[in-house]
């Protein structure tokens, strides 16, 4: 009997060392060796190759405060597990990248680990950019090597237990993260292989347009499948389904239009807004013509989701298009609201304004499953970003001290069901969790 | 640039000129360099309201200093005052500061700086008349209570932080109910320097 507990006490002992063993190791595999940095003094060439770069990644979008001096972190990214602060990135030696080597710094990037050893969250998208080349990852770290030291102190996060637990993220890292490298795919052109590096990895597009688990982990880097940005509640469109926001039929010129400016006037005005008019504010307008050109050609060709039959056959639309005329016949008050409030900018049938007022006709974006990012726009309004190639944009005003929840489900359910739109109505409730969200 | 800025009038009232009941402050006819350090606050977060911070938040200076020109050029008429519900002594009290301010508690008086018309001073004093008394109350306590902060040095924050509760209240019956005259615009220039260092505000005391 005892000599029977023993053994099974040994046994899971040893069950338990070997998935501890196999945790660490699933955690450092792939490590290259730190290596001492080359004696040289970055070139000047290379230090501007690094913030051209380190705008690609839009690494200042979180490691950036609200008018805080660049680079030097404090911006908290909200998560279902607690607020994550992106650290100070300029040389200061207490609190930045003073002491860090070229190659700690590339192990973060690489196998999202600290100068210390320390795993780092993935709020810092390093699933991403896992995938980025030793050369750019050199090239970033000289450009914030050459920045001015600013000696603000880091921010603790503030995660709830366990997530807070080292050994919790070892266990998520074993799960959900492999190091990468940048691939080529020989059948695509170089054009292509450009696009989905910067699709992939810098730009980390799918840290935002792809759906998380309940651990917060995405499917992998390709997957551009649309989701629902956590905390912030902004939908971030599918960029392979012609129903959301893929651009399978657009032409590279719009799509590099779009990321440019962040509007496309010829196309019933498509603006973006949201948390992708900081994407374009603060990386893409920034990015060469022929790297926008890049990432559109990669864009066009991801393979778009199947119809679904149910919903695409042509006495299906037909079905759906005459039950949303007569919800929207039936909306009054929506009708109301929208003629009251709307109509003198959006237009009396939807069609809006060229180069000014996006159109809400026949439109991709009011017609989403979620109506979260409509929510958002009436409650919050919002200006599309300032770019070279729009630099007064239009606004639109904020509504949420005007209207009230059922106000804003009613005049959104008429929207979605008017003028060719056939999404499902919405409700006060909705637009109640919504209001809530920051 | 009218209907580029109709984000800013669906709050701010018609082409800007609010109404003498609400929240939302005039910002038509606002000394332009004054709009600008405001606009500046609210996006970089020195300002804190959560509305003009995120719709704002897109935008560049030079973009910003073109939305304050736009406004501040703008000639309309006033709402009419509020009439003040304080009793005597508390709008004795609102005058006295407004016109003389209070020595004993270093406090300056208030057309020291906002003019002897308490319509501002171009280009970056506001005016203190034409403005709702909740907005005035709300902002007085705010730089009190440290919620809102100007470019530093605040002096804003200085002299407020003098001031009892009960003296806001007085400054803001007062200043609500003051008629602003036909065609009244901020004064080109100050009367006499600053007297107390102001950040924002060209040729302020150092």
């Amino acid at each position: 009997m005892k000599r029977g507990l023993v053994r099974a006490t040994l046994a899971l002992l040893a069950i338990g060392a070997v998935l501890i063993a196999l945790v660490a190791w699933l955690n450092l595999r792939g490590e290259d060796p730190l290596t001492a940095d080359a004696a040289a003094p970055a070139s000047a060439e290379l230090i501007a190759r690094g913030e051209y770069l380190a705008r690609a990644g839009n690494c200042m979008g979180c490691h950036t405060e609200r008018g805080g001096a660049p680079y030097a972190g404090g911006r908290g990214v909200p998560t279902p597990f607690g607020t994550v602060f992106a650290p100070n990135l300029t040389p200061d030696p207490a609190n930045g990248l003073g002491r860090w080597s070229a190659a700690e710094f590339w192990r973060a990037l690489h196998n999202g680990r600290a100068r210390d050893g320390r795993l780092l969250y993935p709020a810092f998208p390093y699933p991403n950019y896992t995938r980025i080349t030793r050369a750019d990852a050199d090239a970033i770290f000289a450009y914030l090597r050459s920045l001015p030291a600013v000696a603000q102190p880091n921010r603790a996060h503030t995660l709830s237990f366990p997530f807070d637990q080292q050994a919790a993220l070892a266990v998520w890292r074993a799960l959900y993260f492999r190091p990468a490298q940048p691939e080529t795919d020989a059948s695509r052109s170089t054009e292509w292989n450009r696009g989905a590096y910067l699709v992939e990895g810098l730009g980390h597009c799918n840290a935002c347009h792809a759906s998380r688990n309940l651990l917060g982990a995405t499917a992998s880097p390709l997957d551009l499948a649309g989701g629902l940005i956590p905390v912030q509640n902004w939908y971030a469109p599918s960029l392979a389904s012609k129903q959301e926001a893929g651009m399978a039929d657009w032409d590279v010129a719009q799509i590099v239009e779009l990321l440019k400016t962040g509007v496309t006037p010829d196309r019933a005005m498509v603006s973006v807004s949201g948390p992708m008019g900081e994407v374009v504010g603060g990386s893409t307008q920034h990015l060469s013509e022929a790297d926008l050109r890049a990432m559109a050609v990669y864009l066009r060709a991801l393979p778009q989701a199947a119809a679904d039959p149910a919903t695409t056959s042509a006495s299906a639309v037909a079905e759906a298009a005459s039950a949303a005329r007569a919800r929207a016949a039936a909306n009054r008050g929506g009708a109301k609201l929208y003629d009251q409030h709307c109509a003198a900018c959006h237009g009396d049938q939807g069609e809006g304004a060229a180069g000014a007022y996006p159109a809400l006709a026949d439109s991709r974006a009011v017609a989403l499953d979620t109506p979260a990012n409509l929510v958002h726009l009436v409650l919050e309004g919002g200006f599309a970003p300032v770019t070279s190639g729009n630099p007064r944009p239009y606004g639109m005003p904020p509504f949420a001290t005007v209207l009230s929840n059922d106000e804003v489900a009613q005049l959104l359910s008429y929207l979605r069901s008017s003028w060719g739109n056939t999404a499902t109505p919405v409700s006060a409730l909705e637009v109640s969790r919504y209001r809530g969200a920051k | 640039m009218a209907q580029r800025v109709l984000a800013c009038t669906g709050c701010h009232g018609p082409q800007g000129r609010a109404a003498s009941d609400g929240y939302y402050p005039r910002i038509a006819g606002k000394p332009a360099g004054y709009l600008y350090n405001q606009l500046l606050s609210f996006r970089d977060g020195r300002r804190q309201y959560g509305l003009m911070s995120n719709l704002l938040a897109p935008l560049d200076d030079a973009y910003l200093r073109a939305i304050a020109e736009h406004f501040s050029q703008l000639e309309l008429p006033y709402p009419a005052p509020q009439p003040a519900t304080a009793d005597v002594d508390s709008l004795t009290r609102g005058e006295a500061l407004v016109m003389k301010g209070d020595a004993a508690l270093h406090v300056p008086a208030c057309v020291e700086c906002h003019g002897a018309a308490l319509m501002g001073v171009a280009p970056g004093v506001p005016a203190l008349i034409g403005m709702p008394r909740d907005y005035l109350n709300a902002q007085l306590g705010a730089w009190r209570a440290g919620g809102r902060h100007a470019m530093p040095p605040d002096c804003m924050a200085e002299v407020a932080k003098k001031l009892a509760p009960a003296d806001i209240s007085a400054l803001s019956q007062w200043l609500a109910a003051q008629t602003v005259p036909r065609g009244a615009k901020p004064a080109a220039a100050l009367p006499a320097p600053l007297p107390l260092p102001c950040g924002g505000i060209p040729g302020s005391p150092r």
